[in-house]
């Protein structure tokens, strides 16, 4: 049988319909999983993602950008494939995107964590023959903690910055990570300020009806003496430039899955590091992968060759394949992105 | 262990001085004696014996991790320490243990008398127990790798704080032959007796890099200048009949350097001296290149041949005990009156030699001289205040040390690697090439001197520029020129290029050159001609 999607030097591709996966070069069709830049690249014709999805992408993309919607498990015919969305887990409005021709099924993950995050559609398994998965975090020394302990030990330690007078400025991505966290702390501890990219995300997402905490945009006029005790949700690359210097004193910390390393908490010289990440762990690659029953498993950014051997050893028909997404990095407002947004 | 866990993570959680200090000196106020010992020890280097061998840690960890053994292999560089991956790949401790820092320790100790089933069982019995930091900082016990971010002069000032002894009195104190098990806090830090070590050395004096022009250091007539030495810094302790040669990092080396000995006949008993060890040409009457030292530092016994080859002279630079006093509050000038003194009664061959005052007129008189540092042998030139006190620890004011500008070479990037550690993700080890002819020959490896902004970059390029994969090694397209700086060169065999360069780092990327405006070989060539 011939391949349903097909890995090429534009995106994954689609030859029955026609239609590209999450490209990165300009192609007619495009379907997109989730809006972070890696994954929705702008010069595309047009694009289908999924109703959550498209607010953030008409964000980032601009209003002449050709954007149509699609609900969760809605079943779409393209050409000769029928397409259909299913949640990722990953970031509001992401998928996971299941593509079948003649009765053989393929899904695309993009970028997916299989454990609740109490903001994004809980990830969904879809059976299917073959799988792309991801494996940012394809290693065995990955292993989150629940949601909930990480979130609590954000709340103290923005409460120990509190009662210390000292602002707590935590990095986090600018879509995702930085709602995930303001959904889920104790806004009665003190303000919240937020970094204008995130502010940015927090304003569609609003308006969308996420619910999020009250939040003050940071700018040049704001001094942090007007807001004791507050937390500041600030973007991983604004923590480590000039932007910073108007809170001097700060308590700092990042939230990222790479904080699970000593090295790389002590690279990013934060006080310190929340292990917290919107990718699958260890165990979660290794659940989402048998529970969609795959016997062939395509294995994209991340520590791929490593991953991909240790499926083959469990059995399935696995294989690194070169793709230019990026998964959970360090350095940027958001995974693609290199500048930051004002 | 926890209260331990506590500090560590406490010191491990950031990089600012009083934090640190004041966590310290919360745990020497109220962690069981045993421990303060012990944590004393640690922080300054005296870690216990590696207990249990590596190689058994990794195939017992990937075991009870449920994975294969080649999966812990390949997991382990990445994150870049034995210790922690065996902490991150092993399931949660079912069980608790309330043992103390001493108390894992001695059962660590313990092991190495054990018959490997019964270690095996003991260590896997610690990891169901410990989780999180505790665990770890037992693989590091057990691997005789503790290592923490905490500097002597810092341990000092905290254990100052927390006795009211002065800072200065308490790094004297740590210095030298102790271990927990022998002596007490009280013998040790509060009322210890001063004979109980002839061998104790003085802390270091440290000088820091002199980055600006000296100009900005005032009158050059109240400086001394001499040349900075290229060997190790050592300290020549003659008390009681005997003699002790220490190095910087508080390793005792008078068994490596047996022709320190015959310092016995012309240094009265009462003195220290601290200066540098040299391999020495003594028909040149001048330092042989570090090399040649080399060969000599890794050896603790010394074959007749190598002492022949690779003499050793420790070059004196400054007297900090004489007359079985302790004279570095004394100034600088006063001190090198005794030293040049003490010399004048040592013979030409003797293995002491003293480093001489150079004679400059202004400050650009002495950059000419130390422009032409690298010719002697010597790094560059120090400076000390001529009323400055020998001090401890690293510190700024009296001393600089003003190194000659690194030999420099342009060349082309052509294999990427990523980092481990704190590197892990980003393409931080680059190994450089140079033309020989149409070919680029590879001639050094480097890791530093780019900011994280450029590491990101240059990570992205590397992606997106592999021709091939080696393992873990890609080869990329040859396109970008990096500015390569080192200390020094020589000639080695071993090398494809023929030489192989001490220290190189990279100093900037040369985004304006093209690949063929590189370095080529030859250029190396003639650097090896003139500096080997």
């Amino acid at each position: 049988m011939a391949d349903v999607l097909r890995f090429t030097e534009r995106g994954i591709h689609c030859p029955a319909g026609d239609f590209f996966i999450d490209p990165w070069r300009p192609v007619d069709r495009a379907l997109v999983t989730h809006g972070h830049a890696d994954h929705a690249h702008d010069g595309m014709g047009r694009y289908l993602a999924t109703e959550a999805a498209l607010p953030v992408m008409r964000h980032r993309l601009g209003p002449e950008a050709v954007l149509e919607g699609i609900a969760y498990g809605e079943r779409r015919r393209i050409g000769g494939a029928t397409v259909s969305f299913h949640p990722a887990g990953h970031v509001p409005g992401s998928a996971q995107i299941r593509v079948e021709v003649g009765g053989e099924v393929w899904v695309a993950s993009g970028d997916y964590k299989t454990a609740p995050d109490g903001l994004s559609e809980p990830f969904e398994p879809v059976r299917c023959h073959a799988f792309i998965t991801e494996s940012t975090f394809g290693l065995p020394v990955f292993k989150w903690r629940p949601f909930e302990e990480e979130n609590a030990a954000i709340d103290a330690w923005w409460r120990a910055a509190a009662a210390d007078g000292r602002p707590a400025v935590v990095g986090a991505y600018a879509l995702g990570k930085a709602q995930r966290i303001l959904a889920s702390v104790d806004a009665s501890i003190g303000p919240i300020l937020t970094h204008g990219a995130v502010e940015n995300t927090n304003a569609v997402m609003r308006a969308q009806g996420i619910r999020l905490p009250d939040t003050i945009r940071v700018t040049p006029e704001t001094r942090i003496k007007d807001h004791p005790g507050a937390l500041v949700v600030a973007t991983p690359s604004a923590m480590g430039g000039p932007w910073m210097r108007r809170f001097p004193q700060a308590a700092t910390a990042f939230a990222s899955g790479w904080m699970a390393m000593r090295g790389v908490r002590r690279r990013r010289a934060a006080d310190k590091g929340f292990v917290m990440s919107d990718h699958a762990d260890w165990p979660g690659l290794n659940e989402a992968v048998a529970a969609t029953g795959a016997t062939r498993v395509f294995v994209t950014h991340g520590y791929t060759s490593i991953f991909a051997r240790w499926l083959r050893e469990q059995g399935y028909d696995a294989r690194p394949v070169e793709t230019e997404y990026e998964g959970e990095t360090l350095d940027s407002p958001d995974p693609g992105t290199a500048e930051d947004a004002a | 262990m926890k209260r331990f866990a506590q500090l560590y993570e406490a010191l491990d959680a950031t990089t600012r001085v009083l934090p640190k200090v004041a966590a310290l000196k919360a745990y020497f106020e109220d962690a069981p004696e045993r421990d303060r010992l012990w944590t004393v020890a640690l922080l300054s280097g005296r870690r216990p014996k590696r207990t249990v061998n590596a190689t058994f840690l990794r195939e017992w960890a990937a075991r009870a991790a449920g994975i294969p053994l080649w999966l812990f292999e390949e997991s382990y560089p990445i994150v870049g320490d034995l210790a922690e991956t065996i902490q991150l790949v092993l399931p949660d401790p079912s069980r608790t243990a309330d043992l103390t820092l001493s108390g894992w320790i001695d059962r660590i100790r313990a092991l190495a008398a054990l018959p490997e089933a019964e270690r095996r069982a003991d260590v896997l019995d610690a990891w169901d127990t410990l989780g999180g930091t505790e665990r770890f900082l037992f693989n590091k016990l057990i691997t005789g790798q503790l290592r923490v971010g905490v500097s002597q002069k810092l341990m000092s000032r905290a254990l100052a704080q927390a006795t009211g002894i002065e800072e200065a009195e308490i790094a004297h104190r740590l210095m030298g032959r102790w271990a927990p098990d022998d002596v007490t806090w009280d013998a040790l830090i509060l009322t210890p007796d001063p004979s109980a070590d002839l061998s104790r050395p003085y802390p270091f004096y440290l000088a820091y890099q002199l980055d600006d022009p000296p100009e900005g250091l005032g009158d050059p007539a109240a400086w001394r200048a001499e040349h900075k030495w290229d060997g190790i810094r050592g300290q020549l302790v003659r008390r009681g009949g005997e003699h002790h040669l220490w190095s910087r990092g508080e390793e005792l080396i008078t068994d490596r350097f047996p022709e320190m000995a015959a310092t016995r006949d012309f240094v009265p008993d009462g003195t220290v001296i601290d200066g540098e060890v040299l391999a020495w040409d003594h028909e040149a009457g001048a330092p042989l290149p570090f090399a040649r030292l080399q060969t000599r530092i890794g050896r603790k016994t010394v074959p007749k041949k190598l002492l022949q080859e690779a003499p050793a002279v420790l070059r004196a630079y400054d007297v900090l005990e004489w007359q079985g006093r302790d004279v570095r509050a004394r100034p600088f000038d006063e001190r090198r009156a005794i030293l040049e003194g003490l010399m004048e009664g040592v013979p030409k061959d003797a293995p002491l030699d003293l480093s001489r005052l150079l004679a400059f007129e202004g400050w650009d008189d002495l950059a000419a001289i130390r422009a032409g540092s690298r010719a002697l042998g010597a790094e560059g030139v120090m400076l000390k205040r001529g009323d400055s006190p020998y001090r401890d620890g690293r510190r700024k004011g009296d001393w600089w040390k003003w190194k000659v500008d690194p030999l420099t070479v342009d060349a082309v990037m052509i294999y990427a690697q990523q980092g481990h550690g704190r590197r892990a993700g980003l393409f931080t080890d680059f190994t450089f090439a140079v033309w020989n002819g149409d070919e680029l020959t590879p001639f050094a490896k480097a890791y530093s001197g780019l900011t994280d902004e450029e590491f990101r970059r240059i990570t992205a390029w590397v992606r997106r520029n592999t021709l091939e994969r080696y393992g873990p090694v890609r080869a990329v397209r040859p396109h970008h020129v990096f500015e390569i700086g080192f200390e020094g060169i020589q000639a080695s065999p071993r090398h494809k290029s023929g030489v192989a360069l001490r220290f190189p780092r990279m100093l900037r990327w040369r985004h304006d050159k093209p690949i063929a405006e590189a370095n080529t070989l030859g250029d190396l060539k003639e650097m090896l001609a003139a500096y080997g």
